[in-house]
Parts: structure tokens; C-alpha cells; sequence
């Protein structure tokens, strides 16, 4: 449904957008990461047409966003990032000028309007003018415009910004429902809505890609992915943390605490060995007649790679 | 009696060919997303005190003026040509820019351009919407001074054909104010910048016109070699003289034509500015 290939944007010599590719089908959710300034904004501004791309393809649905615009935009729901609105307008009022915009046949516009107010939950501020929203009604208001028409696309810049946590919860399952049936995009810095409602993730970093993947794969690719938590007793700390480091399995064993009868640590598993390090420290365990309190194996954390990723050529 | 019926065939029948062209315009020539931002646009104004306050300035303006500076109530021949008419450009320069100064600034401030932009429709269905919504702000201006008609027609025995062709001049006049607060407008998030930006491009515009500076140019030839050029321009492109032929009563082509290019070139010249701003 999107696909985007190459996108390039510069602004003046500064680049901000630096050959992203990626494709997003009906049925999936793609979410967008990346730190501020990445370059987020500006690649949804230009998948939605509204900033023309310096180099490039972006085609919705088929359709090419500069040689067939309005046919790709038609396809198109759109949440902007600072989620604009005519303020001298009432919620409704304003829900239905996005409807007939949208090209919602005159007889179904109450019905769409009514539908898009009921799914994000606007009734109680209905009839009220927009300029005395408050920021969460705001953005509601805003995003039920993007759905108005239910398009095939959705592209939603940050959706769940200045919610509260129920609302976020809320926006964050209405994504999901309707992931099911459209092709959605969104942006966002929260890492944990990425778990609860994308299919799929693509990070970006300076105007580049550079990770991308379903939910788990990308946490798998996390340094602490594999890691294997122990708390035993029967031995001193010491003696155990040797045994530990023995094994070809373990890379590095790190020591939460550490007593004369037992330890906690963490011990990161040897290149490529991931999948055996928890049964080679329970052997070891076995071996030792340790009593075994606790052994987990972690699963990669997304903030880790997340700060892995964005955080390496900065300091550079 | 005779007078009323004078004064219906020689303003209600105009107004309503000018209200019926609105009409057809939005409803059986052009696509239904320009009738949709029209109609926003329409309300916007009406719903805001702008659209009352100018109404109220313009209206307070042109009527004390014309009757305590210019005196029609002393002209016994109570031809309004010449002290009503001559004004009107001059409160026009502010009052047409105020009306159309939010046209595509308040788009840009509120952030939904971007909104506007990523619908399904073409800039210039936008373009066009707002224009008309705002030019039929000034139409009802114009029509609302009707009083002054009805007044001097109460004094004495005017031409009426020639007064309408006074406003029908001064309201191509007003188009065209309008349209140069487009591109401004387009141009500028701000306003405030909107309105002094285009009042005074409308004031070189009115001015560029002037009988005097085309005589002064003819003279000027030699010297004055970079500002000639540019003396020129302002010059040809002047409304002045097209507004006076106009108002005379004569229906000029020559002057229709120059009107509704200039229009067409500002609508044009604003889906330029909005393009560059995106880009």
C-alpha cells in the first residue's frame, strides 16, 4: 500500500532525509522510531505529499504522490505532528469540512462524522468550539479527521502525544483494531508502543535507516538479548563467577552481588551462542549442587538498541 | 415611484447578475472542494467580528468623507462620480488587504496548510475558495453602501447607470487589492506582516497609475536609468487609469481584460509562493 523508495530531502545543504526505503502492507503497522531531528516529520510530510521530496518514489496504493496526486492523496488519512486545527470551528463543524474535503458522499458525512466521534471519543465536547480544547481533545479531534473517510492509509505523527494513559492505551488498541484492515504508519518516541501495537519497526537516525524489523527481531538484536540472570547459593561468589566465566557459552559475567555463599549476576552470552548459555549455567549449577533461586533468560530490551543505535555517532 | 423603479433596474438587477455569478461559479462551474472551503472560509469570517468591523470602518469612512470633505451636499448637480467614487480606491488600499490578510497567513500560523494540502484536492480549488469567499466579503461591503445611492438619488437626479459603473469600477479595483494580499498572504505567517506588506504594494499599484508619472516618464527617459525600468513596470501595471475609464462609464474590454489578467496572474503568482514554501 506504501512504498516508498529512496526518499531523499535536503533542505538548502543541510540533509535531512538521507535515501530511506521501505514498504508498508495492508495489514501492518509500521512503526517509525527515531530520535528527534531524525527525520521522522519530514519523511511522513513526504509520504503524504505535502513536502516535495528532493529525490525519490513515494506511490500509495499504486498511485505516484507527484504524478497522481490526488488520487494517492485521496487513499491517504494524515495526523500532523503539531495536530492543526481552524480554531474558530466546532468539533463537528470542523469534522465535516474534513469529511466533504475527504470526498465522504453528502449522504454518509453524518453518519462518518458520528462514527469518527464515537472512536475517539469526542462526544463529551461535541458542539464545543476548538480553540477551548484542551491538548488531549485537541489531538483527538485531529485524529478522528485522519479516519473520517476511512482510508487504506493511515499516517499518524506521533497519535498518542499529549494523551493521558488511558487515551494512550485507547489510541494505541484503535491502532491495532485497524492495522488489521489498512496499512498504517506512525511515528513515535515511545518505545513501549511499539511493542503494543506495531506488526513491524523500521529505526531511523539521521535521515537513515538503520534497523528494521518485526517487534521481536529488533529486540533480539538488543546487546543484553540473551542474557541469562542467575541467583544461586551453595558456593562463594567468587568460586561461582569462575565457573561462570569457564564456559564457552558465557562472554562476560557481571556481578550484581556477591557473598560467601552465593551470587547474583548476569552473564552475556558468547558471540552466536545464545540459545545454549542458559543450559550450560544451569549445568553448571547441576555440577556444583548449587541451589538455584532464580535463572532467567532476558529478553533484548528495544530502549538498549534504540540508544545503541541513535547514540553511537554522536559521540563521535 | 418612477425613481425607485430607476433605482431596482440600476442596482438590484447588477447585484443580483454579480450574486448570480458567485452562485453558478461555486455551484455548476467549479469542483465541489472549492465550494467546501468557500463555504468554511464564508463562515470563518462572518463567525469572527472581522467581516463587521471593517463593514462598520469602511462604511463610517467613505460615507463621513464624501459628505463633509467632498461636498455632495453642497454639488447641486449631486454627480457622485468625482467625490464619492475617486475615494473609494484610496480606503480600499487598507480595507482589502484587511479582509484578505488572514487568507493564507492564518493557514500557515494554525499549521493546517499541512492539513489542507495533504486532501485530495489542487492548490488553486483552494486558492479560488478562499479568493471568492473573500470577494464576496467586499461585494457585500459594497452593496451595504447602497444607503449613499438611495440618499443622492433622494437630493436630486443622478445618472444611475454611471454610479453603478462607479461600483463596478471600484469593486475590479478592490479584485485586485485583493488578490496582490493573496500572494502576501502566502508568502508570511504573520498578519500584521500581510497587511502593511500588501498595503503598500497596493498604494505603488494605485499610484503607479497616476496620469502625472506617466508624464513624468516620458521626460525621464535619459536619466534615471535603473529606476526607469522599474517606473515603467509600476506604471503599466497601474489600475488607475483602467478604474477611471471603468468609472466614467465606459465598459472598456481593454479594461475588463486588464482586471481579470492582473487577477489571474496574482491567484497564480500565490500557488507559486504556496509551492515554495513547501519546498
Amino acid at each position: 500500500m506504501i512504498e516508498v523508495e529512496n526518499l531523499h530531502k535536503h533542505f538548502g545543504s543541510k540533509v535531512a532525509v538521507d535515501g530511506v526505503s521501505f514498504t508498508v502492507k495492508k495489514g501492518e503497522v509500521l512503526g517509525f522510531l527515531g530520535p528527534n531531528g531524525a527525520g521522522k516529520s519530514t519523511t511522513m510530510r513526504m509520504v503524504t505529499g505535502y513536502l516535495p521530496a528532493t529525490q525519490g518514489r513515494v506511490r500509495i496504493g499504486g498511485a505516484d504522490i507527484e504524478e497522481n496526486e490526488i488520487e494517492a492523496k485521496s487513499k491517504i488519512g494524515y495526523l500532523p505532528e503539531a495536530a492543526p486545527l481552524y480554531s474558530d470551528m466546532t468539533v463537528e463543524a470542523f469534522l465535516r469540512f474534513a469529511a466533504e474535503m475527504r470526498r465522504v458522499p453528502a449522504s454518509e458525512i453524518q453518519a462518518a462524522v458520528d462514527k469518527a466521534i464515537e472512536t475517539t471519543f469526542l462526544e463529551p465536547v461535541r458542539h464545543q468550539s476548538v480553540d477551548t480544547l484542551s491538548k488531549g481533545y485537541r489531538h483527538r479531534t485531529c485524529f478522528a479527521q485522519s479516519i473520517i473517510h476511512d482510508p487504506e492509509v493511515l499516517i499518524l505523527d506521533e497519535p498518542t502525544d499529549g494523551l493521558d494513559p488511558n487515551q494512550k492505551h485507547e489510541i494505541r488498541q484503535l491502532i491495532r483494531r485497524m492495522g488489521e484492515t489498512k496499512a498504517i504508519l506512525f511515528s513515535t518516541h515511545i518505545l513501549e508502543e511499539v511493542e503494543a501495537s506495531c506488526t513491524r519497526a523500521i529505526i531511523i537516525d539521521r535521515g537513515k535507516v538503520v534497523a528494521d524489523g518485526t517487534p521481536e527481531e529488533l529486540k533480539a538484536r538488543a546487546t543484553n538479548a540473551g542474557t541469562v540472570l542467575l541467583r544461586a547459593t551453595g558456593l562463594a561468589g567468587s568460586g561461582i563467577k569462575a565457573e561462570l566465566e569457564k564456559l564457552s557459552e558465557s562472554s562476560k559475567v557481571e556481578v550484581v552481588e556477591s557473598g560467601d555463599d552465593g551470587i547474583t549476576a548476569r552473564i552475556a552470552p558468547a558471540k552466536g551462542k545464545a540459545d545454549k548459555l542458559s543450559a550450560a549455567v544451569y549445568g553448571v549449577c547441576k555440577e556444583k549442587n548449587l541451589t538455584v533461586h532464580e535463572l532467567k533468560v532476558e529478553e533484548g530490551r528495544l530502549d538498549l538498541l534504540f540508544r545503541e543505535l541513535t547514540k553511537k555517532d554522536a559521540d563521535k | 415611484m418612477d425613481a425607485f423603479i430607476t433605482l431596482i433596474v440600476s442596482f438590484a438587477i447588477p447585484t443580483a447578475i454579480v450574486a448570480a455569478i458567485f452562485v453558478a461559479l461555486l455551484f455548476y462551474v467549479l469542483p465541489r472542494e472549492v465550494r467546501t472551503i468557500f463555504k468554511r472560509e464564508l463562515k470563518s469570517y462572518f463567525t469572527s467580528p472581522i467581516a463587521y468591523v471593517l463593514f462598520v470602518v469602511f462604511l463610517g469612512i467613505s460615507n463621513a468623507l464624501s459628505f463633509f470633505f467632498t461636498g455632495v451636499l453642497e454639488g447641486g448637480e449631486a454627480d457622485l462620480f468625482l467625490p464619492y467614487f475617486q475615494y473609494l480606491p484610496w480606503y480600499l488600499i487598507l480595507i482589502a488587504p484587511a479582509v484578505g490578510m488572514r487568507l493564507w497567513s492564518e493557514e500557515q500560523r494554525l499549521g493546517t496548510l499541512e492539513l489542507m494540502l495533504t486532501m485530495p484536492l489542487a492548490p488553486w480549488h483552494a486558492i479560488l475558495g478562499k479568493y471568492l469567499a473573500a470577494a464576496v466579503v467586499l461585494f457585500t461591503m459594497l452593496v451595504l453602501s447602497f444607503p449613499i445611492v438611495w440618499t443622492v438619488n433622494f437630493l436630486g437626479e443622478p445618472d444611475n447607470g454611471v454610479l453603478m459603473a462607479g461600483f463596478v469600477a471600484t469593486y475590479f479595483v478592490a479584485l485586485c487589492f485583493l488578490a496582490v494580499t493573496s500572494v502576501i498572504s502566502a508568502i508570511t505567517r504573520s498578519q500584521l506582516v500581510a497587511l502593511l506588506v500588501s498595503v503598500a504594494i497596493c498604494l505603488i499599484l494605485w499610484l503607479g497609475g497616476l496620469p502625472h508619472l506617466s508624464e513624468m516618464l516620458m521626460n525621464l527617459k535619459g536619466g534615471w536609468l535603473v529606476a526607469w525600468p522599474v517606473l515603467k513596470l509600476v506604471n503599466m501595471v497601474g489600475v488607475m487609469p483602467h478604474f477611471t475609464e471603468l468609472a466614467k462609464g465606459v465598459l472598456g474590454l481593454r479594461d475588463i481584460v486588464f482586471f481579470v489578467s492582473f487577477i489571474a496572474f496574482c491567484l497564480f503568482a500565490t500557488s507559486v509562493a504556496i509551492r515554495l514554501k513547501r519546498a
